[in-house]
């Protein structure tokens, strides 16, 4: 009966046939489940009893008493403000750890982010000598390990540097602004008159318009002249002095600190203010151009906003703000503040190396828009700018985001590479002196990899976050 | 945008030479353009007259698409003028912009924006280039996606729909900047047999509305029953340009003879 093809298929009411239970998949998932589940039972109850047993062994009392003993030690730098002796408890070594690898993994991704897309765009240039510069750091970079990158920095670039008293030293300016507002708000009106008058005005008549040579050279006399009348008139040059601020050597990079006198608040109001209001003015904008069309430059308003208000605020609030200059007193500076080489190495080591990575995403990202879409934008009459915030950069972030955040994940975690050259981050302070001294070895290796952990899981629930908010649903 | 006026300003020449007849709504005079050093286009003259329908046609790599690629500046002529509406093409974005409003064009690869809806795709260009309010842009966009047929699928992406839904999505997209030109580049090649009909359907009716229209396809049938003149492409240049009837049945040239048997064959 079976061999007849026609009986077989013809006859619906016959059930399919089962396949013994070892071929069955649904038989065959679950037992490779339990084969599994019971291999990690019997796994982690041997590193426990194991644990335990030596700990017993060797008179280690377990828990978590050690963390409000005193450390006993100092550490080199602290941040966001924290302050640390050697009276502070171990409780105290492992904020300061976990606040050193923050801050330099924070600045280390803003850095990052910044270099690399502005390499990856290089990358991508017609301009032969600029994508070839880009191809030539992206390799060279990314090809150098990193630990080898900070040595460079630490060992080559920083430590051999001059003491205190041979400085490098870089002069600034400082700056009259009254001069420079003045200078600048007339010399942007002039120029805007040469454009148009020799060159919008004509060109709109269908004549010849000035060339632009002559423009610029035009624009440059016209500033020159201007900056000179207004130096007469007032009395004083745009420069008031020259000041000595910057001051490099092995001890690290002194630089005057900002201290805000009373009434720079306000400023810092006026800075939230702005943002707000750019995000009003957004939303406004956007239903302005949706009910009559009309298009406002939403981009420019927001930098004035955030940007321009506060400078303006700051200024009339008669500059509520002075420097506390680094000096050389006997062997060393003193006022100002400092980055440490081993902050400078670690920070530029980790930047450039991760901005390399992300270099290669954002190129990525951007050619797997298809040329088709600039195409068919260009065909409808949208110009260079629309294409790229409508149709290029939605497309492209969608690519480049879920791997930015594993760059972002692996600057953090390569931070912990600090020890090597002694930025007090947490493996180094607590992962490692602490341990050191106390032999909670357990204790401390969970806590500092719970600390590597929230922070991943932290950076890679916002990425998720903002992926699905640019993610474009696309069926 | 200043750099840009001034620099340009220097071409603006006026067409000396081209008399411009007033149905004359494209003029391509002695044009030339070059890959390199591969000499794509050779010496293009073409006059295009409004409502006329022209369908290009010719053996691969013969330039019928960097033709009218041209047209809207797309790819750069070395050589040669070329006028569209009056306004000559030249490296001024000014002029570009101009045309560029004046001609919709249609891709082979539909070329929609996959991340937005078709109902965006269609207003995008209204609204953002002819400032339009959303809400009458969007009106605009529904009365073109009832010409071609699909009004029901305004709210879905383009990867939603089939590949001869997707082309006239993409019809309608350049029918939405109300265009006096339209330009097709081999609208029907990267479809399945089954939704070559519907586009073609679709076109047929545009031209039945007076457009002028610029065909690159190998659909003889449309050229036959649509078309007022058919162009012969080869290696660049324009070997024959003829009524469809007599294209068809009293072709002059043997490599125009060579590609219709080639290309009738089945």
């Amino acid at each position: 009966m079976a061999a007849d093809p026609k009986q077989v298929s013809a006859d619906v009411s016959v059930p399919p046939s089962k396949p013994a239970f070892w071929n069955d998949p649904a038989w065959r998932a679950i037992f490779f489940q339990v084969l599994v589940l019971v291999g990690v039972v019997v796994f982690a109850a041997f590193l426990v009893r194991n644990t335990l047993h030596n700990m017993e062994s060797r008179g280690i009392s377990s828990g978590f008493d050690f963390l409000s003993k005193t450390a006993g030690f100092s550490i080199g730098e602290t941040h966001f403000g924290i302050s640390y002796t050697e009276e502070n408890s171990y409780g105290k070594t492992f904020i300061v750890g976990l606040m050193n690898t923050i801050w330099v993994s924070m600045w280390g991704v803003f850095l990052a982010t910044i270099l690399g897309f502005i390499i990856g765009v290089m990358r991508l240039s017609t301009n032969w000598l600029v994508s070839k510069l880009a191809m030539v750091y992206i390799e060279t970079i990314r090809n150098i390990p990193l630990l080898l990158q900070i040595f460079f920095w630490y060992f080559a670039i920083l430590r051999p540097l001059p003491g205190p008293r041979g400085s490098i030293q870089l002069s600034f300016p400082i700056i009259n602004f009254t001069h420079l507002i003045i200078t600048v708000l007339v010399s942007a009106a002039a120029i805007f008159l040469l454009w148009w008058i020799g060159v919008k005005k004509r060109y709109d008549a269908d004549q010849k318009a000035m060339p632009l040579w002559m423009l610029v050279i035009a624009s440059v006399v016209t500033v020159l002249i201007i900056g000179n009348v207004v130096s007469l008139v007032t009395g004083f040059g745009l420069v008031a002095q020259w000041n000595e601020s910057f001051f490099l050597n092995n001890r690290g990079l002194s630089y005057p600190q900002p201290i805000p006198e009373e009434g720079f608040a306000i400023t810092g109001w006026a800075v939230a203010i702005g943002v707000v209001a750019a995000f009003f003015v957004r939303r406004w904008a956007k239903k302005r151009q949706d009910e009559t069309g009309e298009q406002f430059p939403v981009f420019l308003a927001s930098l004035g906003l955030i940007i321009g208000l506060p400078l303006v605020i700051f200024i009339f609030s008669g500059l509520p703000l002075h420097f506390d200059y680094p000096k050389l007193t006997g062997f060393n500076f003193t006022g100002g503040s400092v980055l440490t080489p081993e902050f400078i190495s670690l920070l530029l080591a980790l930047s450039f190396y991760t901005a390399s990575f992300i270099a290669e995403i954002v190129r990525a990202g951007i050619n797997a828009v298809s040329h088709g879409q600039t195409e068919a934008a260009r065909a409808v009459g949208l110009r260079a700018n629309p294409i790229l915030r409508l149709v290029i950069i939605p497309q492209a972030l969608r690519v480049i985001i879920p791997p930015l955040t594993s760059q972002y994940l692996n600057l953090t975690k390569n931070s912990s590479l600090a020890a090597a050259i002694a930025y007090p981050d947490i493996v180094l302070v607590f992962a490692g002196t602490t341990l050191m001294q106390t032999g909670q070895a357990v204790e401390i290796i969970a806590m500092t990899m719970a600390v590597y952990l929230t922070l991943s899981l932290l950076i890679s629930t916002f990425m998720n976050w903002y992926n699905e908010k640019m993610a474009l649903v696309e069926r | 945008m200043a750099e840009q006026s001034i620099e340009s300003s220097g071409q603006d020449l006026p067409a000396e030479g081209l008399v411009i007849g007033e149905e004359e709504v494209i003029k391509i005079v002695d044009m030339h353009k070059w890959y390199g050093q591969f000499h794509v286009l050779k010496n293009i003259n073409l006059t295009v007259h409004k409502g006329e329908r022209i369908v290009i046609c010719g053996p691969s790599g013969s330039g019928k698409s960097t033709l009218i690629r041209c047209i809207n500046r797309l790819e750069e002529h070395q050589r040669g003028q070329i006028m569209v509406e009056g306004t000559e093409l030249t490296g001024d974005l000014k002029h570009i912009e101009l045309i560029r409003r004046e001609v919709g064009m249609v891709f082979q690869h539909f070329n929609l924006f996959p991340h937005l809806t078709v109902m965006e795709n269609l207003a995008l260009a209204p609204i953002w280039v002819k400032k339009m309010p959303r809400r009458d842009a969007e009106e605009v966009a529904m009365t073109y996606l009832k010409r071609v047929k699909i009004p029901e699928q305004a709210k879905k992406f383009p990867g939603q729909l089939s590949g001869g839904q997707q082309q006239r999505v993409a019809i309608a997209r350049s029918l939405c900047m109300n265009p006096k030109i339209m330009l097709f580049d081999e609208p029907t090649s990267a479809l399945d047999p089954e939704m070559i009909k519907e586009v073609l359907d679709v076109m047929i009716e545009l031209a039945k509305t007076g457009m002028t229209m610029l065909v690159v396809t190998h659909e003889m049938g449309f050229a036959k029953t649509v078309a007022n003149r058919v162009i012969f492409m080869d290696e660049g240049e324009i070997i024959e340009e003829n009524e469809p009837e007599e294209f068809f049945n009293n072709a002059q040239h043997d490599r125009t003879k060579l590609f219709l048997s080639q290309i009738l064959a089945h």
